[in-house]
């Protein structure tokens, strides 16, 4: 497959199959519960009106611009032993990536689905309404329009998560157990490894596979977009 | 408070049937299990909460060390060991807040201060090898065989040569300031660049833009193979000047101030560490046929080397003749001479 063996020489299968574990896992979590945030915030924005509603927007824009090592020094912080969440003895766990993945994924799925969701022309929403919808309904209408951009959404805040080195550095710890299984290190933390001790090809070889990751997780949402388009024009049910 | 007490006691004892095993046998472990009955420790050799925070620095990471001490430790106490590779400097900032159980660092002034302000207790020496100032083999500077590292120092500074700092508040980086500081050249200037990254990629990077840096021994030796760099001036092991000796130093979190510190697991380690078994594991430790660090808890002159007494300050840990004399000591007894 790949000359893995060659490349890392103290590396074994546990562990390159470990950090590709934990990469998916901290990043699919942050992504899930960043989404779960994310939907109903994009949603409430984008139904109402209200005074300052542009400079909410605008706060969740430049949210997608965070600086990940500032975020991940906030996250440790926070998490630390001497600070608020310090009880959890989250420090230095992948649950404390997760926490700063999820700060860093949510602002860019918000800011997508929102303009997804405002890009539903009002008379979808006015139609569903009239239809006798509630809330609810309409909101389920509105999200079944967006939902192209809305997995866009969801691709580009796993694409941030998966490929960002610079907050789970600092708050995982960038740990490996002795057996060789990966606690907290994640692709792109171990391509730091390799960086440091000058072995440039197997952190490529690493780069590779997390490429290989993200085009295949872009590949998988590009096939429920076509699925879903296929699908929604062969049923016949989106409104012109 | 009692149960402060009662902790530092199980701590103690266990400390204690590890340095009694460790007297009667290279294997601590054996004995541990005979001569337990008067202690805490008899029922099973698992030990606190079966996880241990680390905080260490980059050299005895990527060196591959730690690979070798591990795992005969977490076998043998079945703790499991959470290793996080940083500078000396980070690292005694993360055992201050709490967030590690213990520290393996190469600071002597910083690791003082840390024991003075109370964040740590039973501090042991270790193990030690050297620095060495290394630098492309064309050497443009001149400073190829010089005796003193403050004269070679200043001959770069002079020549206007890239020196390349690590600039993170490492071990490292606290010894290059003190050999700059001894040496009355003020570093800066465009031939001065901090880096601010681990001793790996401080080398490559030297290596690359074909400059003078400080380096750790050990990391030296086990990146020879990537790197096209030159000792130029040898540290104390080679018979350089004893202000580029290297002493690494084991410290546990005093769980006075952090409650939830692993204090009996964290005490375990440091016994492991010190044991013959664990001073055997380093002293085998080679790369590319090169010893990397030369074990010195152990010795015929007892030394525990956790002792700081009041007012004792960083500078005069720097420069105090006794642990001179002490370091040449170990070179003396545990390297060989035709190293």
């Amino acid at each position: 497959m790949f000359p893995l063996t060659a490349t890392l020489p103290d590396a074994s299968w546990t562990y390159f199959f470990s950090i590709v574990a934990v990469s998916l896992y901290v990043s699919g979590l942050a992504v899930a519960v960043s989404t779960l945030v994310s939907l109903p915030v994009a949603l409430g924005i984008g139904f109402s009106e209200f005074p300052g509603k542009r400079a909410v927007t605008a706060v969740i824009n430049t949210g997608m611009g965070f600086p990940s090592v500032v975020v991940g020094l906030l996250v440790l912080l926070v998490v630390s032993n001497q600070g608020p969440l310090g009880d959890l003895d989250l420090a230095f766990t992948p649950e404390a990536m997760v926490l700063s993945q999820f700060v860093l994924a949510t602002p860019v799925i918000t800011s997508i689905t929102l303009s997804a969701v405002e890009g539903v022309g009002d008379d979808v929403r006015d139609a569903a309404f009239g239809l006798g919808g509630t809330d609810a309904d309409v909101a389920l209408v509105v999200i079944k329009e967006a939902r192209y951009g809305i997995v866009t959404a969801v691709l580009a805040g796993f694409g941030r998560a998966i490929s960002e080195v610079g907050s789970i550095l600092i708050v995982g710890g960038n740990i490996v157990y002795s057996d060789g299984t990966s606690y907290t290190r994640t692709l792109t933390t171990a391509i730091t490894v390799e960086a440091r001790q000058g072995r440039y090809e197997a952190g490529l070889v690493l780069g590779a596979v997390l490429l290989v990751l993200v085009l295949g997780v872009n590949w998988l949402g590009s096939w429920i977009r076509s699925r879903g388009r296929g699908r929604a024009s062969g049923g016949g049910r989106r409104s012109p | 408070m009692a149960i402060q007490r009662r902790r530092f006691l199980r701590g103690a004892g266990v400390a204690a049937a590890l340095g009694l095993a460790g007297c009667v046998s290279s294997n601590p472990l054996s004995q541990s299990d005979e001569s337990g009955d008067e202690t805490e420790s008899q029922q099973s050799p698992e030990i606190g909460d079966d996880e241990l925070t680390l905080a260490t620095t980059t050299s005895t990471y990527d060196t591959g060390l730690l690979d070798e001490l591990h795992p005969p430790f977490e076998e043998a106490f079945g703790i499991t060991v959470k290793t996080l590779a940083k500078g000396t400097g980070a690292s005694i900032r993360t055992a201050e807040d709490g967030d590690a159980d213990v520290i393996l660092v190469h600071a002597r002034g910083a690791e003082d201060e840390f024991l003075q302000e109370g964040y740590g207790v039973n501090r042991r020496d270790v193990m030690f090898n050297d620095f060495v100032v290394a630098g492309s083999e064309d050497d443009p500077a001149g400073i190829e065989g010089m005796e003193s590292a403050t004269d070679a120092f200043a001959a770069i500074a002079n020549s206007g040569e890239t020196f390349v700092s690590r600039g993170d508040d490492s071990g490292t980086n606290k010894k290059e300031l003190a050999v700059w500081d001894e040496s009355g050249v003020e570093p800066g200037g465009e031939w001065y660049q901090e880096v601010g990254k681990g001793m790996g990629d401080t080398l490559v990077q030297t290596n690359q833009i074909g400059g003078y840096t400080i380096a750790d021994r050990g990391t030296y030796l086990s990146m020879r193979d990537e790197i096209d760099l030159a000792i130029l001036v040898q540290g104390p092991l080679e018979g350089g000047p004893t202000i580029l000796k290297n002493p690494y130093g084991v410290i546990p979190v005093n769980p006075e101030v952090h409650g939830n510190a692993n204090y009996e697991a964290a005490m375990a380690y440091v016994g492991f560490l010190t044991s013959p078994r664990g001073q055997d594991i380093i002293d085998s430790y080679t790369e590319n046929g090169s010893q990397l660090f030369f074990p010195s808890a152990l010795g015929e002159e007892a030394n525990f080397g956790q002792y700081v007494p009041q007012g004792y300050s960083a500078e005069q840990a720097d420069s105090l003749s006794k642990r001179d004399r002490q370091f040449l000591y170990w070179v003396d007894t545990h390297v060989s001479n035709d190293y």
